[in-house]
């Protein structure tokens, strides 16, 4: 199993909660308005709080010890407890059922970008505007920080991000005589070249059962299918035209067998990436790394670009993955707790750890720009400085994509039909339709007004 | 028995025996209370509200059974799992009765090794044999894929829709039939051998030994091994499961009652509906099972 913001996780999570509930007895109550502000924590409490002995339990599933080792040189009197527990869909059931059985639940989780909202719906996460995480903001990426802040509140500190590449094999692009695509209209081309030259090879694959990997590229496309006012209403729009735009593209691609289709992160996709089935990958920041482990044998054959462009010249990327920091609301220490997710993601030392020792691309905008990550020749991708790269496409992510406050019946919901269209060559517009019924069903079904 | 003179002189001792064995049972009944009948009434409460994400909790009723009567999704999977009786029930018990009736007639040699050979399969915990077998219908690295293209034979996919749910047969067939070999053969060997002497001296074969005398004794075991396999095919989950992470566009979320139940309470946030499907499932087995044993019992009078 690899890191945890790697896949969309098909959460449990409700029978877990239900059965907390029978065991506290207590009635699951789904975020009401916006709490009053609490009033602002002073420097003198802050400075109190990080001097008493305090231990913080920590759920993450990425191995940070050497940050957290920073921290507690910096704060000795407190003691941090780093818990691997898991990820995906029983990470989730496990902290779901924590926070109903009202023990047991850490004081800083980590959350990927996507569950976000549906914490903060069932108002498990603290807000840290008392404790001044707003002085944060521009530590971090702007989109990767529009993840975790709302109209009402700040509800996490941003960790890792996914801004969208491409990872290409050169070698099966030089056979194929392809160079990198600029647009996607080149990558078209480059597609039915790459075929042409070999039957066995794909320019790439397109998952039919990987929603967030797919989202990616609707969101640098400038789709905006989701929105959540944070109450009680959610729009669904999966059918706009600039989603059906993109599923357009590629139903050209899959009609043609010039992509294929297989379900990703299985044995048939590691097999694929390993053996040149697919001449490319679009990959998050994540992905260099991921890849060395996954397709050894193919070290200095690959190389890194920017996605290719729907319009030339204009600079846009989308994300897949990434996670935030967040701070329970049941958390008995929340100065120290917030103060600790602050410092872990934002100060510049630990961020430029978070990308050296373990292979997540930092959310923190000084740590991209420190020569121990930018300068990084690696030699898998030939000697290419990879890391630099992303750092020069994470700008480009747009900053306004907003997901809704249930993203797993949505993430299911798109294997049975955008993913099953895919599979089985149907029309993808139409799947796109179908897919918005679903949600939208969904959502009224569960009490939202859909706009 | 007693006599009514011991129960006199020892009414104590009498008590104490009973006082142990009600002692003895206890273990068994405190964890069949809380871990099943608890959590069975809890769900069957359940079944009768309906909590929204956003406007709480309701109690509506039957409102959770209406909808599942009338849910497509529900009973394509119903229908899926009826099919898959239909066809993998009665290929796994042949298959079993044949390895057992030859294990039985001491025709082969190396017959312990054998017999551990077709049992050892289900010795291999449930969600190891879906991987592996995943592995094997792989069809780019599969060795079935891989022989047949080294052969230029054409070789079904496996994990396509048309095909997964005769591969899911295979593999709960290939774990259970070993088990289902055990409990006839066991049932086999308590035959008393002189009903074979007196029917070899009425110049009966192999084969007519077998089918006049061997598998009408053994009806009762038959019927144990039928019960649970019907049971087991309405309760499919676990292979399916495992397999929806190989080819999650085939095996959805809906692919088998159990797996919509599961996927109902855990990714779509309705547990009350799922409380409530899974109550249909359950009644549902009982009258399957029921109907089976009424059928085949009424067989055994006629005889």
């Amino acid at each position: 199993m690899h890191a945890f913001h790697r896949r969309p996780a098909a959460a449990l999570g409700a029978g877990a909660v239900a059965l907390a509930l029978m065991l506290t007895g207590c009635s699951g109550d789904s975020g009401d308005d916006s709490p009053a502000a609490a009033a602002p924590v002073s420097q003198e409490e802050i400075d109190k709080a990080m001097a008493t002995p305090t231990t913080l339990t920590f759920w993450e599933a990425n191995k940070l010890q050497p940050e957290i080792d920073l921290f507690q040189a910096k704060y000795p009197a407190i003691k941090v407890n780093l818990v691997d527990a898991g990820s995906g869909p029983d990470y989730y059931t496990k902290l779901r059922s924590a926070i109903k059985a009202g023990e047991g639940a850490p004081d800083v989780a980590q959350i990927e970008y996507h569950h976000m909202p549906s914490f903060i719906l069932e108002d498990s996460l603290a807000d840290l505007t008392p404790y001044g995480a707003a002085a944060s903001k521009d530590l971090f990426a702007p989109f990767a920080w529009s993840q975790v802040a709302t109209d009402n509140g700040i509800y996490g500190i941003p960790q890792d991000t996914g801004p969208l590449g491409l990872l290409y094999r050169t070698d099966i692009f030089d056979k194929a005589k392809v160079t990198p695509p600029a647009t996607w209209a080149d990558f078209a081309a480059a597609a039915a070249a790459v075929h042409q030259a070999d039957a066995g090879q794909y320019i790439t694959n397109i998952s039919p059962s990987n929603a967030s990997a797919t989202l990616g590229l609707f969101w640098q496309a400038g789709a905006r299918p989701f929105s959540y006012d944070g109450k009680e209403t959610v729009s669904v729009k999966l059918n706009s035209p600039e989603m059906k735009q993109v599923a357009q593209y590629w139903q050209d691609l899959v009609t043609k067998d010039l992509v294929s289709t297989d379900p990703d992160f299985t044995d048939q996709w590691f097999q694929g990436l390993a053996n040149g089935k697919y001449a490319s990958w679009t990959s998050a920041a994540w992905g260099p790394v991921f890849l060395q482990g996954t397709a050894a044998d193919t070290a200095g054959k690959w190389r890194a670009a920017e996605l290719p462009q729907w319009t030339a010249g204009v600079k846009a990327s989308g994300n897949v993955g990434g996670s935030a920091n967040a701070v329970l609301k049941s958390s008995k220490n929340p100065i120290a707790a917030a103060k600790f997710a602050e410092f872990l993601n934002g100060d510049h030392a630990s961020a430029v750890k978070l990308g050296t020792d373990v292979p997540l691309f930092p959310a923190a905008v000084s740590a991209l720009s420190d020569p121990a990550l930018t300068g990084n020749k690696n030699e898998f991708f030939g000697g290419q400085e990879v890391t630099k790269l992303f750092t020069e496409i994470s700008p480009t992510v747009g900053t306004d994509f907003q997901w809704l406050p249930f993203m797993d019946p949505v993430f299911e919901s798109y294997n049975q039909t955008f993913g099953k269209a895919l599979t089985e060559k149907g029309s993808l517009t139409g799947a796109l339709d179908a897919w918005q019924d679903e949600v939208v069903a969904y959502a009224k079904s569960q009490g939202f007004t859909v706009s | 028995m007693t006599t009514t003179a011991e129960k006199a002189s020892a009414p104590t001792w009498r008590r104490r025996q009973r006082i142990a064995a009600y002692l003895f049972v206890a273990p068994f009944f405190v964890f069949f209370v809380l871990m099943l009948l608890v959590p069975l009434f809890y769900a069957g409460y359940l079944s009768f509200f309906r909590e929204q994400l956003i406007g709480g909790n309701a109690f509506v009723g039957l409102d959770n059974y209406v909808r599942a009567l009338q849910d497509e999704r529900f009973l394509r999977g119903v229908l899926r799992v009826t099919l898959f009786l239909l066809v993998q029930v009665p290929v796994m018990l042949g298959l079993a009765l044949l390895f057992a009736l030859v294990l039985d007639s001491g025709r082969l040699r190396f017959a312990s090794l054998v017999r551990l050979g077709i049992f050892l399969p289900y010795a291999i915990p449930g969600v190891i044999a879906a991987l592996m077998w995943g592995y094997l219908y792989g069809q780019d690295f599969g060795p079935f894929a891989q022989a047949g293209r080294a052969l230029g034979l054409p070789v079904p996919e496996f994990l396509s829709s048309g095909w997964m749910l005769a591969s899911i047969g295979n593999i709960v067939t290939w774990s259970f039939v070993g088990y289902n070999m055990i409990i006839m053969y066991a049932a086999l060997r308590a035959i008393p051998a002189e009903i074979y002497e007196a029917a070899r001296m009425d110049g009966a074969g192999e084969f007519r030994l077998a089918w006049s005398i061997k598998i009408p004794s053994i009806r009762p075991s038959l019927l144990l091994t039928l019960i649970f396999s019907v049971i087991g095919s309405f309760q499919l989950f676990t292979e399916p499961q495992l397999l929806k992470s190989i080819s999650p566009v085939v095996v959805t979320g809906e692919y088998t009652p159990n797996l919509y139940a599961f996927t109902l309470a855990f990714s779509r946030s309705e547990l009350n509906y799922a409380a409530a499907v899974s109550f249909l499932l359950g009644i549902l087995i009982m009258i399957v099972s029921y109907v089976v044993q009424l059928s085949t019992q009424r067989r055994e009078r006629q005889r």
